[in-house]
């Protein structure tokens, strides 16, 4: 590919697609759908500053972005009273049980000299520590956990607006990073995969597990809103008045309003997002992250601390992907720990990277919108498809049927054939690194 | 009598099926470790190769059943094995020459090549689903048990009962054949030879004449038939379903990892660390701890160290430990 195809028009090509769906099924459903593209054009954004910034292969973005989730919770639900006077000060004194024992085993490393005698106390310390932290954490979440199971279960949130929960989520993900970052980043990119892979698993299956924190598989729903509801707009007669003089059914155009809303919002935090991107891709800091990213050898000979420099983006894409994470529950109105798999959420996200550029953020976004649309249409086109063949084949034959079926897997299939041909015939993209 | 008791109770529930699960997982390490040595990148659509041979497996059992062929008390899978086998070496070499081949002229960077791998885990999840859809299958017959809990409890007069499966006895006579016909084939035939040289020093075995294709071609056959061999070890054992073979992506590295990437020995010793680690840490205690301690002193809650779905951050946990402590694994593998 020598001749290559100005962004805008790309741009322009996936605002067409976006058109043709809201034209050919509804603008319900392409708003649904551009919501959704939105967002992982925020998490291509936070992976393509990992990846095409620095060359971190990161493929544990689905724990960041259920850590925004988690962030939405613990901020927007309101608190549950009974439940922190069962036994919250206990949980939180368990947990800091659990911490202090992780700090004293990092401490006795550290600080005693290497010998048995430090392997002994070592072991000991961290025995003793997990024993006290069961002692004291267990019946505190058997008491939390136990009040009003049905509709509650845990302690809640602080009850504070749930826009709020965005930046936090930002922040719990980078926390994470951190922690991640400092064990993890000193070790070769395959086992950097390996070990970010495990940790999204693990912060899924605390989110499952730990009912007293987020209520674990039996979800929170209802979570509070930043845009108004549908029926509230719905009652509203100056709303009615208006939707009517737009030719509109009043439950149509109060659905597609609170869209809108949401796309609105996304729309400027993915704005801000890029703009400071690309004033971060156009520092200095971003031409030592590249320098970093294409000799590590020869910039640390110049004197750059490509660790710490690759801890900083580490944390800073990670916190991208909390944000998207915490806007993605704050759209779906519900935290449900059971949805997260890492083929959707890790790996979808680092093809729309791929096809849309890696190290250039307009090509992750491009490649974030292309791809969740292809994402989600696959599907109805693949049953069109399948349709037209089956068609021809004698009804109720075995093999139709099995087809139709069968277009429904359609989605990983594509994605694979996709992300394997942009590789060979296009490896850095639609919208290639300037 | 109490001791024995609570041995025969921890063989029940920890040794037995940690040693079957430790057998599978060890099969599945061994082909990543393989494929490290000699490509040189970690490959993450070996999960979804082992899915993709089983489902193979399970079509050519369905079919074998049809026709009414059996083997008697064994499972009919086992007769299906090589055909599972053949259909995915077929199709790996496939991909290996479609799609790996031109990286590996480009002299691509490993990271590349793990991408690539990510494209080929999608295509093969795809395929598989499109084969043989996303529901939990069994596909086990013949006999259940070798020992059922009851007859081994008339037969010694214990209270506690050992039950051995006979899947699990098949997991581990396949897994030790597999393994003793791996070890012969790499320290005694010319082809094991070139490519244990293959692995230690690229440059040189290709200036010795070794052919660098053959040696890639027939260590993805080994690799799919490992594959094959341990997803259908595995879905006999439990039961097949696309997604829990891509779950085991994550303890098969970290089995890999921790004996040393690219060291056969190795992958063997991580499977069985990793899958003692997992059960005998998710399994509750109490019963055993009730055996031994004196009376009145058993403990009260169920001694589970963690609940069951935190199996993935035990071999994660130990993968980190080796991974900080001894980067290398513990048998040395070729990793920096």
């Amino acid at each position: 590919m020598s001749a290559r195809v100005h962004p805008a028009l790309l741009f322009g090509i996936v605002a067409i697609l976006f058109a043709i769906t809201g034209f050919a099924q509804s603008w319900n459903v392409s708003l649904t759908i551009l919501n959704m593209a939105l967002i992982s054009a925020i998490m291509a954004l936070g992976v393509n500053l990992q990846w095409g910034y620095a060359g971190l292969f990161n493929i544990g973005i689905m724990g960041f972005v259920a850590l925004g989730g988690l962030a939405a919770v613990l901020m927007a639900m309101p608190p549950v009273e009974e439940a922190r006077a069962a036994g919250g000060a206990r949980l939180l004194l368990g947990l800091v049980c659990g911490a202090a024992t992780i700090v004293a085993a990092i401490l006795i490393w550290q600080k005693m000299t290497p010998g048995r005698k430090r392997a002994l106390v070592l072991v000991a310390v961290l025995i003793l520590g997990f024993a006290l932290f069961r002692y004291v954490l267990d019946p505190a979440k058997a008491a939390v956990e136990a009040v009003n199971p049905a509709s509650e279960g845990y302690l809640g949130g602080l009850g504070l607006p749930i826009i709020l929960s965005w930046p936090v989520g930002g922040l719990l993900a980078a926390g994470a990073a951190w922690l991640i970052g400092k064990t993890a980043l000193g070790l070769r990119s395959d086992y950097l995969a390996i070990a970010t892979l495990g940790i999204a698993e693990i912060i899924i299956a605390v989110l499952k597990n730990e009912d007293w924190l987020a209520r674990g598989v039996k979800n929170v729903i209802g979570m509070p809103r930043p845009v108004p509801y549908e029926v509230d707009l719905q009652a509203s007669s100056a709303f009615v008045e208006r939707a009517a003089m737009f030719g509109a059914d009043p439950a149509t155009a109060s659905s597609i309003t609170v869209k809108l809303a949401y796309a609105g919002l996304f729309t400027l935090v993915l704005l801000i997002l890029i703009w400071l991107a690309q004033k971060a891709l156009n520092s200095p800091w971003g031409r030592m992250m590249r320098a970093i990213r294409d000799n590590e050898v020869a910039a640390e000979a110049m004197g750059k601390d490509v660790t710490g420099r690759h801890l900083q983006i580490f944390i800073l894409g990670s916190a991208i992907c909390g944000i998207a994470g915490a806007m993605m529950t704050t759209l779906d109105g519900q935290l449900t720990p059971g949805s997260y798999q890492p083929l959707r959420f890790t790996f979808l996200i680092w093809v729309m990277v791929i096809v849309g550029g890696s190290g250039n953020n307009f090509g992750a976004v491009l490649g974030g919108f292309l791809i969740w649309w292809l994402w989600v249409m696959v599907e109805p086109i693949g049953h069109f498809l399948v349709g037209g063949f089956a068609s021809l084949l004698p009804t109720g034959s075995w093999l139709a049927g099995h087809l139709t079926e069968a277009a429904a897997h359609m989605r990983l299939l594509t994605m694979g054939i996709i992300l394997l041909l942009v590789l060979r015939f296009s490896p850095r993209g639609l919208i290639p690194e300037r | 009598m109490d001791a024995l008791n609570a041995l025969v109770a921890l063989s029940n529930f920890v040794i037995v099926p940690a040693i079957a699960y430790g057998a599978q997982l060890a099969l599945g390490a061994l082909g990543v470790t393989l494929i490290y040595g000699i490509l040189r990148f970690s490959n993450f659509a070996h999960g979804d190769t082992m899915a993709f041979g089983t489902a193979i497996t399970i079509l050519g059992t369905w079919g074998l059943q049809a026709a009414g062929i059996s083997l008697g008390p064994l499972p009919t899978a086992l007769l299906a094995l090589p055909l599972g086998i053949a259909v995915t070496a077929g199709l790996v070499l496939l991909i290996d020459r479609g799609i790996y081949r031109f990286y590996r002229r480009q002299k691509a960077k490993p990271v590349i090549l793990v991408i690539v791998s990510m494209g080929v885990m999608f295509v093969m999840n795809g395929l598989v689903r499109f084969i043989i859809g996303v529901d939990d299958i069994g596909f086990t017959d013949g006999e259940r048990f070798l020992i059922s809990a009851r007859e081994f409890r008339d037969m010694t007069g214990l209270r506690e009962g050992l039950a051995i499966r006979t899947t699990q006895v098949i997991t581990v006579v396949t897994a030790a054949l597999c393994v003793a016909a791996l070890f012969w084939f790499l320290n005694r035939t010319r082809t094991g030879k070139s490519m244990r040289a293959f692995s230690d020093n690229e440059d040189l075995a290709l200036l010795s004449g070794i052919s660098p294709e053959r040696v890639v071609a027939v260590a993805w056959v080994i690799a799919a038939a490992l594959a094959t061999t341990a997803g259908v070890l595995y879905g006999l054992d439990k039961s097949f379903k696309a997604f829990t073979y891509f779950q085991l992506l994550l303890p098969i590295f970290a089995a890999a990892i921790v004996g040393g990437l690219g060291s056969p020995l190795g992958a063997i010793a991580g499977g069985f660390l990793i899958a003692f680690a997992e059960v005998l840490v998710t399994y509750p205690l109490k019963k055993v701890l009730t055996y031994l301690a004196p009376e009145g002193w058993g403990p009260d809650g169920l001694v589970q160290l963690l609940s069951t779905d935190y199996k993935f951050a035990v071999s994660f946990g130990i993968l980190i430990v080796v991974l900080l402590f001894r980067p290398t694994g513990l048998f040395k593998g070729q990793s920096v």
